[in-house]
């Protein structure tokens, strides 16, 4: 029987989609092995927690403070610790977002138990069984995890939530006392908020087959049309700086799995076909027919961008429009 | 400051995973082996932090085997004045078995700053640094994008989803390094040739990597032929007709 305590996490108070992947991830391994499911909550108060139980939360434990408002890495570490040494968990489950990373190497050190990270499938098969992408997803490793607990971070994007109803009733539970040698005081955000690569369902990537910075306009408009899209950008414009870093997609920037990435005048290395393989589907737009990215693109369109993209901007939409 | 640096040999990006015959581990052969990039980036750091602050020492330490020698070389070619090997032919798939032997190494050596990498691009866990601050009980950010430390107090920025945090902490403390927080430098020939006389110390460690085993190592699941729905900006409809209809996806 495994439990499973599922870290979730907020933004400015409210609970991030990711919440629901992880919540579902972790009722799989608890339904194969007749376990159930808690749901950890770290924020300030007035956090709305009544949409955890629909996805499989048996309980979802609260913890708050106006200082947990943001990420606190000692705090966060302190009070996940408390909880799974509170119960008897088989895995703590969080998401590989930000926060994920930081927060998961910190729970298996105190633990001292296995960790692993960013994992793309999870299963329970007398133990916790995980596949992760090994150098940068040119490889897919099957682990399984003999101890008890363990720590297991799931990227996001992988799992499709889904609603199983379960009690999810909330409960407090106090902050943990710690010496703070770490604060985080801020967060800075753009004034032109979009999506991020790793979280948005549509990826619009642009490469230097757009010839300069200015020229990314055509793929923020077709990124607005498309509504709920992010803009990506490979290595080779993210080093002549006409995009940031926080754009770049492959095995030195960031790994994406959306529904649909576009990607428009982008060759496809091996390290950018690294960070978006996993993509569901890929689209690429690119004037070369021989160019490595349509050996992994369901949709190619072999043609000049400056033409397409535009033209692709408008027929969507109509689309939308109509 | 006396800077520790922990860097890790990892094949090269451009290379082509091929699954070795044990079905567990890559096929070595003809595998170019570096330093991991991000690693580079962390020397690079406490490179300049040397340089700015007058004194101090910088000192690369690597996990791993007999060929990690090569990796710390290049480190001491960048400029760090010594190098450790913990030597061991065990390739901990737990990153906290890593953790663990860097840490033991680490403890009490007075060290100012640890620096990592953000990530190794073989395993890409993204965890031993955070975890050797745990195990160290030190303060650490990971994954900074921009640091600046005074008086035993540093702020560092790391980039999350649509912004960036900002954190400040205070020394001794672990920072693992993001692309963008420098420009790692090239080794000149004068500091490859200097690093050849550099101090390098190889201490065997025993690791037992427990809880966690490899199952089972494959390549991911080829994608299924593509096709090129046409030419130029009239080829658009029917891309859009195959997204919504077969694809589904708008
Ligand atoms: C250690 C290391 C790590 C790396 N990590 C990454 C990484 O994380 N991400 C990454 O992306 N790269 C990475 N790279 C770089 C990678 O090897 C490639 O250099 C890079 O991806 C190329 O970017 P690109 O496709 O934009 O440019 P190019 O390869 O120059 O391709 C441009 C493409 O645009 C097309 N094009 C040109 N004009 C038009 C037009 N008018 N209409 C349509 N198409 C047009 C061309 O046919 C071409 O295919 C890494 C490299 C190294 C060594
Ligand atoms: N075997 C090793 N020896 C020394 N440092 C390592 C080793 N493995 C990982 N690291 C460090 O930890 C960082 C993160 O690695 P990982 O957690 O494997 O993604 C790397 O960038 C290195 O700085």
């Amino acid at each position: 029987m495994a439990n499973v305590l599922a870290v979730l996490e907020q933004r400015g108070g409210a609970l991030k989609q990711v919440s629901h992947e992880v919540v579902t991830a972790a009722r799989t391994v608890a339904d194969a092995s007749g376990g159930g499911v808690d749901a950890l909550v770290l924020g300030p108060s007035g956090i709305d927690v009544s949409g955890v139980g629909a996805y499989g939360a048996d309980r979802v434990i609260v913890v708050e403070g106006d200082d947990l408002r943001l990420y606190q890495p000692e705090a966060y570490a302190a009070a996940t610790v408390a909880q799974t040494q509170s119960g008897d968990y088989a895995a703590v489950l969080m998401s590989a977002t930000a926060m994920g990373k930081d927060l998961a190497p910190r729970v298996a050190g105190r633990l001292d138990c296995p960790l692993a990270a960013d994992v793309t499938e999870l299963e329970w098969s007398d133990g916790i069984v995980v596949s992760r992408p090994w150098y940068s997803g040119k490889a897919i490793a099957k682990l399984e995890i003999a101890a008890a607990p363990c720590v297991v971070s799931v990227r996001p994007n992988v799992v499709n939530p889904i609603e199983r109803a379960h009690d999810g009733a909330a409960e407090k539970a106090p902050p943990a006392d710690v010496e703070v040698r770490a604060r985080t005081v801020e967060i800075k955000e753009p004034e032109k908020a979009r999506l991020d690569v790793t979280e948005a369902p549509v990826v619009v990537g642009g490469g230097r087959g757009l010839k300069e910075a200015e020229n990314f306009a055509l793929l923020e408009e077709l990124a607005d049309a498309l509504g709920t899209a992010a803009v990506g950008a490979s290595r080779a414009v993210v080093d002549a700086g006409w995009r940031s870093h926080a754009e770049q997609v492959g095995q030195t920037g960031k790994t994406v799995s959306p529904q649909l990435y576009i990607a428009v005048g982008i060759s496809g290395a091996i390290q950018h076909l690294a960070g978006m393989r996993t993509s569901k589907v890929i689209v690429a737009i690119n004037k070369d027919g021989d160019a490595p990215i349509f050996k992994v693109a369901d949709y190619g369109i072999v043609g000049d961008l400056f033409e397409v993209v535009p033209r692709l901007t408008q027929e969507i939409k109509n689309l939308r429009g109509g | 400051m006396k800077i520790a640096v922990c860097i890790k040999r990892v094949p090269d990006t451009e290379t082509r995973i091929r699954i070795g015959a044990d079905g567990k581990s890559i096929d070595q052969s003809g595998v170019k082996f570096v330093l991991n990039p991000y690693d580079e980036i962390a020397i690079e750091e406490a490179l300049q932090l040397k340089e700015k602050s007058g004194d101090g020492e910088v000192v690369a330490i690597a996990l791993g085997t007999e060929e990690s020698q090569e990796t710390i070389r290049t480190a001491l070619a960048m400029g760090a004045d010594r190098g450790i090997l913990l030597q061991t032919d065990v390739a901990p798939v737990n990153p906290v078995t890593v953790a663990k032997a860097l840490a033991a190494e680490l403890d009490g050596a007075g060290y100012d700053l640890i620096l990592f990498g953000k990530v190794s691009v073989d395993d890409g866990s993204q965890a031993v640094g955070t975890v050797v601050s745990e195990l160290l009980g030190l303060p650490s950010v990971s994954a900074i994008g921009g640091l600046e430390t005074a008086d035993g107090k540093g702020t560092a920025e790391r980039e999350i989803e649509g912004g960036v945090e900002v954190v400040e902490f205070s020394l001794p403390a672990v920072l693992t390094a993001e692309k963008g927080l420098n420009e790692p430098r090239y080794p000149a020939l004068r500091g490859i040739m200097m690093a050849k006389k550099k101090p390098l110390e190889v201490k065997p460690v025993e690791v037992s990597d427990e809880g966690i085993t490899v199952v089972e190592l494959a390549l991911p699941a080829e994608r299924p032929e593509g096709r090129i729905v046409g030419e130029g900006p009239d080829a658009v409809p029917a891309l859009i007709e195959a997204l919504r209809t077969e694809a589904k996806v708008l």
